[in-house]
């Protein structure tokens, strides 16, 4: 699961990818994780094809969208930074890390720069508990992050270079 | 002569920047025009010495780390490819390394010496020799073997894993399933997640013996979204066993079938409680269930289900390979086996310890994990995740068993040790497993749901110097609601890291006073 690039919203597609897991058992988180990673979020749009396709309410895919902190129904910046919160990290420093992390980019939990390249995200325990304070951008993990590397890896997710798809 | 190298390939290995000095070395390798041949193992767990590069020689694999890009040069220099060889990072033989020599490494025997992709590689290192065994066996005689090892669930609670075997097999269904929780969120744990990155295989051979001893035929890895390398691998494997006929309608033309699937979780630490797992699976909201009725009857789609965590079905393969009795002879009192312990916080030498029941905490922070990182004293350790107590030092000589920990107020569950040093707030520590438990009730009950911003709340006040003695009061008479009243373990065990820091850091919850009104905002 690698994160997607912008991409606009394509309704085929879209039931494309609900056609093809639809019949599985339980098939709403799949379905879910599908558009997310195609989409980057979860539209409004999705879920007036989602719901009946599985013969549920519109609600009902709400409640299940809104239970889960992973999925999001708006378009987030091209990366996603998650910044560990969780006990192990906190030992190593990582409330320090996330006050400055919102403050150098200028946002809080669940917000967007202005710039639209990063959208920061608080992620409770990434696995890495050796070696914390622990960030995620994409599918890559970071360890021993400290203001100072937190604000290279900003800067290299801002010079990147962004790719056509 | 071709020389063998080993680059780790693990999550934590990766993030300290393993890819980048495998292609320095692949690139290196090149230019010295030396026959040397890159393999990406997983990883041993020692991550202080991570990257940690091994190079085979007839008397084992030498060791090389914490290896930065910048140290290859001298490397090379120093044709470490030859094993013993002066280096500054030179680490001798990586089995005589005292931190890796001293485990009893029953599940984690293959991390970091195989390929984990490479089926080859785990045949070669006894895997599948269970399944093998297993498929010789009547569904009770797999069942009595669990039993008699005497393995308890490895994700916290400890239930006798053959019990709930048996309970499964003797419920008669058209359906019935194999469940592996793999939504491992508690802070300071990640054996599961190298169980899946570093030996997945022995993993599905679990989960297919536990389909044969019970009779289910479909099996569902539930995996955390925030391991997606996890995933790749796991997905990657389970390819591969079923291009070799180890997963499918007809394993080992034995004419037993098991299929196998990884699906999602999406960042509900919740859904590590069973009944909330199964509810998730089932593609709704990730609620508790009520129990009973237990999973083991009425489970995933209303149909019996063995629902286990990682550990408990990677220990399954080694049971029916080398026979119960090898497996319960390691440990004490009724906890038997090995547990993998994980280092974690602040510590110098963090890493997986898999250790026989036994040892003191104390011997397992200092002996393995040589201290905090900083050289700070340590003041306290959370044992057992965000709702584990905090141990203060009057209690890490506890033998790291169940029941011993049981005695003191503690919990082992799934081995994660985080550790702390002097300048922690105990009080904020509280505040946060109150804030943590808000984030992550699932709302069905009212103790945890509506307790949990109480407690928030009310710590905020004591924190602030309000009215002290009454809201300590409060605060436990809270405490004592949450833990009688909740439906699970969530808003049960929640108070328990804010009893413990109340009973033995009780001073750190009245000297914040002047600075608690800053920390009230963000919940």
């Amino acid at each position: 699961m690698t994160m997607p690039g912008v991409a606009g919203w394509e309704p085929t597609a879209a039931q494309a990818i609900i056609d093809q897991l639809k019949s599985k058992p339980g098939a709403l988180l799949p379905i879910l994780h599908a558009i997310q990673d195609r989409f980057s979020y979860i539209p409004e749009e999705a879920v007036a094809l989602i719901a009946p396709a599985l013969k549920l309410t519109r609600a009902e895919v709400h409640g299940v969208i809104s239970f889960y902190h992973h999925f999001r129904t708006h378009q987030p910046g091209r990366h996603v930074v998650e910044i560990c919160r969780a006990e192990a990290c906190q030992a190593r420093g990582a409330r320090a890390l996330e006050a400055h992390a919102k403050s150098a980019l200028g946002v809080d939990y669940h917000q967007t720069t202005t710039d639209r390249t990063v959208t920061l995200e608080p992620v409770y325990c990434l696995g890495n508990c050796a070696c914390g304070p622990s960030v995620r951008v994409g599918d890559e993990i970071h360890a021993a992050v400290n203001a100072q590397r937190f604000d290279e890896l900003v800067e290299s997710l801002k010079t990147e270079r962004v790719e056509v798809q | 002569m071709t020389y063998r190298i080993h680059v780790p390939s693990d999550t934590t290995a990766k993030a300290l920047g393993a890819d980048r000095v495998a292609r320095v070395v692949e690139a290196l390798a090149q230019e010295s025009g030396k026959d040397l041949e890159i393999r990406r193992n997983g990883t041993r767990g020692l991550y202080w010495l991570e990257p940690l590069i091994e190079v085979d020689t007839p008397e084992g694999r030498y060791g090389f780390g914490p290896v930065k890009e910048a140290d290859l040069d001298s490397l090379f220099a120093a044709e470490f490819w030859k094993g013993d060889v002066e280096h500054p990072l030179a680490l001798g033989l990586v089995e005589e390394i005292p931190y890796l020599k001293r485990q009893t490494r029953l599940t984690f025997a293959r991390a970091g010496v195989t390929d984990p992709l490479s089926l080859e590689d785990y045949k070669a290192h006894d895997g599948y020799k269970g399944l093998e065994n297993a498929l010789a066996l009547s569904p009770q005689a797999i069942v009595d073997a669990v039993k008699e090892s005497g393995l308890r669930g490895r994700g916290g609670a400890a239930f006798p894993t053959g019990i709930k075997w048996q309970t499964v097999l003797n419920a008669p269904a058209d359906q019935k399933y194999i469940v592996c929780n793999a939504d491992e969120g508690d802070s300071g744990t990640f054996a599961d997640r190298l169980v899946m990155e570093c030996d997945p295989f022995m993993l599905i051979e679990g989960m297919t013996i536990a389909g044969l001893a019970v009779g289910a035929t479909q099996g569902y890895i539930y995996l955390r979204s925030e391991y997606p390398l996890a995933q790749q691998n796991l997905n990657a494997a389970i390819e591969t066993a079923y291009a070799n006929n180890l997963l499918g309608d007809d394993i080992q033309g034995s004419g037993c079938r098991f299929d196998l699937e990884v699906r999602m979780g999406a960042g509900a630490y919740i859904c590590g409680e069973e009944t909330s797992l199964l509810e998730s699976l089932e593609g709704k909201r990730g609620l508790v269930r009520a129990k009973p009725p237990l999973p083991a009857i009425v489970g995933l789609f209303g149909k019996p289900t063995v629902v286990n965590n990682v550990l408990s079905l990677a220990a399954v393969p080694f049971i029916l390979d080398q026979g119960a009795k090898a497996y319960a002879d390691c440990g004490m009192g009724r906890s038997r086996g090995t547990l993998p312990f994980q280092l974690a916080g602040n510590v110098k030498q963090g890493g997986l310890v898999e250790l026989a029941f036994g040892p003191s905490l104390r011997e397992l922070m200092f002996e393995f994990g040589g201290g905090t990182y900083n050289d700070r004293p340590l003041r306290a350790v959370q044992v057992g995740g965000p709702l584990g107590a905090y141990l203060p030092e009057s209690q890490w000589d506890t033998p790291l068993d169940y029941e011993e920990f049981a005695k003191v107020g503690a919990v082992l569950g799934h081995g994660g040790v985080v550790m702390f040093d002097d300048t922690v707030d105990m009080g904020e520590q509280a505040r946060f497993s109150m804030e943590f438990c808000v984030a992550e009730s699932c709302g069905k009950c009212t103790p945890c749901r509506i307790g949990s911003t109480r407690g928030v709340e009310v710590i905020d006040r004591i924190r602030a110097g309000e009215n002290v003695e009454a809201n300590l009061e409060l605060l436990s008479d809270l405490c004592a609601t949450m833990v009688d009243g909740s439906l699970c373990a969530m808003g049960g065990m929640t108070p328990f890291p804010v009893q413990s820091a109340m009973k033995h850091f009780g001073e750190d919850f009245v000297k914040n006073a002047s600075n608690a009104p800053a920390l009230a905002e963000e919940v």
